[in-house]
């Protein structure tokens, strides 16, 4: 259906490909799940076959791409529309329209589609991926996994044969990420549409794929083939794959239900072990004592209804706090309160004692700091350098010492850089050393994991852990239910404005299905949520036999010390 | 109304955006015929109560109140100019202000010097004339959502006025933008104002909408838009030639015919010309038939009605001022009390009357909101005898 003729890509003053060497044909009807680290040219990949590289990108493009039967040299993505269908990363930015039924129409629209065809392909569409309650919403008031539906379906009405996402749960909660993709699915069952999807959070989507695309770096090949098989190579891979790789599974499972199959002798090995329960530092003379504490916040947007009601929350110094909950649950506004920028219309959010809202800006910045969802939005200046500085002089801090705390956390990158061209994972490294600069006693993370890839995420989890240790108390918030089993020592979950629990980590994810972590799949009822405290827990158990198999796969884990790329 | 009545007009259709406009503007030629403020006050009025009666419940629909305000403040201005430069024509002084002499050169301005009621009365009148004229538009723009009027465009300048449109409701996402930025500088603990403060909020904004307008044109790339039909090189040249001639014959026209100082001479020829030169344009270019239209709207009795009464009004107030009553224009000088005569009040009266005319404006969907509702409908439990029963109808219906 796709076929990819030896191709390379080149953009204009680069000075390497992006993409080299692919030669490779994906059949019709096949879900094709594209992985590989950040900048590795997965969405370079996903452009040739919709045309948009270099049609719209520019850039040189060597070799040949075969869509159907057409060739992406001579037709550019819109003669291709009937024949390629793209969703991106944010539905909102592609919307042409501002309802449902003509959002789902404009495709065939363009196509020159009969009415009543036209008609009837969106009702078909509506029921098909369940919008049919919305219908005549305007689509700014969906939630955004319905908004990401009606995507696939504006796409889907051209009735094309191929389908092209690029990262299409990124910003979805748990919940409406499998709305997403059992939708998908459907298409692939009901329809045989070929699909070309590209993700970070392999855990959600690897076991709906019939085959994997990985690409390790730009310039290096790729590999094609069965998702156990490409997996198992990859720098990229699934908790399920990496516990596999761990226990010496073979053929390597790529689905918790597979995985849990094998996982008898496994629980048997790990026999009585426990995971280790992490300790809050007893140094610099840390209590108990709540930093900074929430105490029945309301929160209302003009003529809203109430964001938040009622909350309570305590934030312990020296612990990483994660807060989950649906798109829209709240937690990006508690997480303001928490900062002290919203005045909660009731209730208070007092730091040691004093209400946070009543600190001036530049005092409330050095003890409570908060990184908002777009890292970008903190960033205005041309250099690396030219923020850091002004970073400290915000933050009182002494000279460079931004920029020193910017290559701890990310070691190499030039001060020189326009802070715009930065990775996700960079840029996010740099609004980090910025709000952190001047030491604050409690830090806020929204969203933090958004566009980061396995190697990224894990370098995020040992800064977090660093600052917890020094006794910093670290609030975030996020969807992403394998980095909060990793990172977090409590986790709260926010519904509807209210916390609905709160307690520590373990004991929140294992008791919900939505949460619950693949370690925690396979191994229930184990309390084990990661693969590193499996790891540990073998190694303790059986150095001599588990030492070897151990310390490859930890390398494997960890992958390179370019992280964070 | 009867329901046959109501069925003879279309009683379900809403109206057509094409009739709102050209009721809107029928209004504000109208307003153009006169300085009556009386009669203006009456146009806006009557515009007024029809958006009140029939504004859709869009976001689109929350912007009336402030083409009004932008209305007081024309009046404003003119009247401030003209107390400053003013032309200092009339007998009843109200007041002396400073004057200041200019040079030899700029001779006919005046900085300052007397303020006499007649020429007040003369820049109000001037002033409202022109707030008048942006109501009507502001009401047009309230009633008739730009992109329901884009399907109604033919398809020769769908695309031009499909950029358009994108880029008024960008408009909304930057503000947004903006909000969320100055929210992050505060986060950085930062108090800077003027062009530094300018700066750090204006390059992330610029930036995310730079990236957005990316992302859509990927976007609608890939849905299609700007596809190239059977059209040859030569003939979307030609239309687009004709396109051209045609609107700018058009704007010679409406200017003559805002303007009573234009000679017929040269309106009625523009007029012609604009018009044939813009149909045969539209029509070579819609040729191509790359688009077709996803349920458009149609141009029912009742719109018919709803365009008529612009017409009329229009028709009325040329009546009115070809009459040579001093109606239309009252005098200034001397200064008169403006009267009013039956003729333009039966215009108001007819340019009101949309407001209880055209289709009344559906139900906000709020009732039947949730799953539960239509979840009902399907098993038939709510077709008729629930209260909110034909309301659900009314969402779930297939016209």
């Amino acid at each position: 259906m796709i076929s990819f003729e030896n191709v390379s890509v080149r953009y204009s003053g680069a000075g390497s490909d992006a993409l080299t060497g692919v030669d490779l044909v994906v059949p019709p009807g096949e879900f094709c799940l594209v992985v590989g680290p950040t900048g590795s040219g997965k969405t370079t990949l996903l452009g040739t076959a919709t045309g948009h590289v270099p049609h719209f990108t520019g850039g040189l493009l060597r070799g040949r791409v075969l869509v159907g039967s057409r060739d992406t040299r001579t037709h550019p993505p819109r003669e291709l529309a009937d024949v390629v269908g793209m969703v991106g990363q944010r539905p909102m930015d592609g919307f042409v329209t501002d309802s449902v039924e003509d959002e789902l129409a404009f495709v065939m629209e363009s196509l020159a589609l009969e009415p009543a065809v036209m008609r009837r392909r969106v009702e078909e569409t509506l029921d098909l991926l369940g919008l049919a309650d919305v219908r005549r919403e305007p689509l700014a008031e969906l939630s955004s996994g319905q908004q990401q539906r009606v995507a696939i379906g504006a796409a889907m009405t051209a009735h094309p044969q191929v389908l092209v996402l690029d990262e299409p749960t990124s910003a979805l909660d748990p919940g409406a990420a499998e709305d997403v993709l059992a939708a998908l699915h459907r298409l692939v069952h009901d329809l045989g549409v070929t699909v070309l999807l590209s993700e970070h959070r392999l855990e959600r989507v690897v076991q709906y794929a019939d085959s994997v695309l990985s690409l390790t770096a730009p310039g290096e090949p790729v590999r094609y083939g069965l998702p156990g098989e490409v997996l198992a190579e990859s720098r990229v891979a699934p908790p399920v794959v990496a516990l596999g790789k761990l226990a010496g599974w073979a053929p390597l499972p790529v689905s918790v239900r597979d995985a849990r199959r094998l996982a008898p002798a496994l629980r048997q090995r790990l026999g009585d072990a426990a995971p280790p329960v992490r300790e809050l530092p007893a140094a610099a003379g840390l209590t108990s004592e709540p930093v900074l504490r929430a105490k029945g916040v309301w929160q209302r947007y003009r003529r809203g209804p109430a964001v938040l009601r009622g909350v309570d929350l305590d934030v312990r110094a020296g612990a990483v706090l994660a807060i989950m909950g649906r798109n829209g649950a709240g937690k990006t506004t508690l997480l303001s309160a928490l900062q002290g920028g919203l005045k909660p219309e009731r209730g208070t959010v007092t730091l040691d004692g004093d209400p946070v809202h009543t600190l001036a800006a530049r005092a409330r910045r050095r003890l409570v700091s908060l990184v908002p969802q777009e890292p970008g939005d903190l960033i205005y200046l041309d250099t690396v350098d030219a923020e850091c500085a002004q970073a400290d002089t915000e933050s009182d801090a002494a000279p460079g010492s931004t920029l020193t705390l910017f290559a701890r956390l990310i070691p190499g990158v030039s001060a020189e850089l326009d802070p715009r061209d930065l990775s996700e994972g960079q840029r996010l490294s740099l609004v980090l050393a910025i709000q952190l600069a001047g030491g604050p006693r409690v830090v806020l993370l929204d969203e933090p994991t958004r566009g980061l890839d396995y190697a990224a995420k894990d370098r995020l989890t040992e800064i977090l852990s660093d600052f917890a240790r020094t006794g910093t108390a670290v609030v975030l918030s996020s969807h992403d239910v394998e980095f909060v089993a990793a990172t977090a020592d409590r986790v709260a979950v926010l519904s509807d404005g209210e916390v609905i629990a709160d307690a520590a980590t373990a004991e929140v994810v294992l008791s919900s299905p939505t949460y619950a972590p693949q370690v925690a799949k396979i191994l229930a009822p184990g309390t084990w949520l990661t693969v590193h405290q499996v790891e540990a827990a073998l190694l303790a158990g059986d150095p001599l036999r588990w030492g070897q198999a151990g310390q490859a796969s930890r390398a494997d884990l960890l992958s390179s010390p370019e992280v964070l790329r | 109304m009867s329901s046959t009545g109501a069925r003879l007009l279309g009683a379900r259709l809403p109206t057509h955006p094409m009739a709102w406009w050209i009721w809107a503007l029928g209004l504000a030629a109208a307003a153009s015929r006169t300085t009556n403020p009386f009669l203006l006050l009456l146009i806006v009025a009557a515009a007024a109560f029809v958006v009140v009666a029939r504004r859709p419940l869009t976001t689109w629909a929350r912007g009336f109140r402030a083409y009004l305000i932008f209305g007081l403040v024309v009046v404003a201005i003119r009247t401030v100019f003209h107390i400053v430069l003013g032309g200092g024509y009339g007998e009843t002084v109200l007041v002396w202000l400073p004057e200041i002499m200019l040079p030899e050169w700029s001779a006919g301005i005046r900085i300052g010097g007397a303020v006499t009621a007649e020429g007040l009365a003369s820049a109000v009148y001037d002033g409202m004339r022109l707030a008048t004229l942006l109501v009507c538009v502001g009401a047009a723009v309230t009633l008739a959502d730009p992109r329901r009027l884009l399907k109604s465009l033919p398809g020769a300048l769908y695309e031009a006025g499909l950029v358009v449109v994108v880029a008024v409701s960008m408009a909304p996402a930057l503000i947004e933008s903006a909000v969320h930025v100055r929210r992050a500088r505060q986060l950085r603990g930062t108090s800077a104002r003027g062009s530094r403060a300018f700066r750090s909020i204006a390059m992330p904004v610029l930036d995310q909408a730079l990236g957005r307008a990316v992302a859509l044109a990927a976007a609608m790339d890939a849905r299609g838009y700007g596809r190239v039909g059977s059209l040859t090189v030569g003939a979307r040249r030609t239309s687009a030639a004709l396109l051209l001639a045609g609107l700018l014959g058009l704007c010679l026209a409406g200017y003559g015919l805002l303007d009573a100082a234009t000679p017929g001479s040269v309106t009625v020829p523009a007029l012609v010309v604009g018009v044939a030169a813009s149909v045969i344009g539209l029509v070579i270019g819609s040729r191509r038939m790359v688009r077709s239209r996803y349920r458009p709207d149609r141009f029912d009795l009742r719109s018919a009605l709803v365009a008529l009464c612009g017409l009329a009004v229009a028709a009325l107030f040329f009546l009115t001022e070809l009459s040579g009553l001093a109606i239309s224009h009252p005098s200034t000088f001397p200064l008169d009390w403006p009267q009013l005569a039956l003729i333009p009040l039966i215009g108001i009266a007819i340019a009101a009357l949309p407001g209880v005319a055209s289709t009344p404006i559906e139900p906000p969907p709020e009732l039947t909101q949730g799953p539960l509702v239509p979840n009902l409908l399907a098993q038939g439990v709510l077709e008729s005898e629930v209260g909110v029963g034909h309301r659900v109808a009314d969402r779930v219906r297939v016209r």
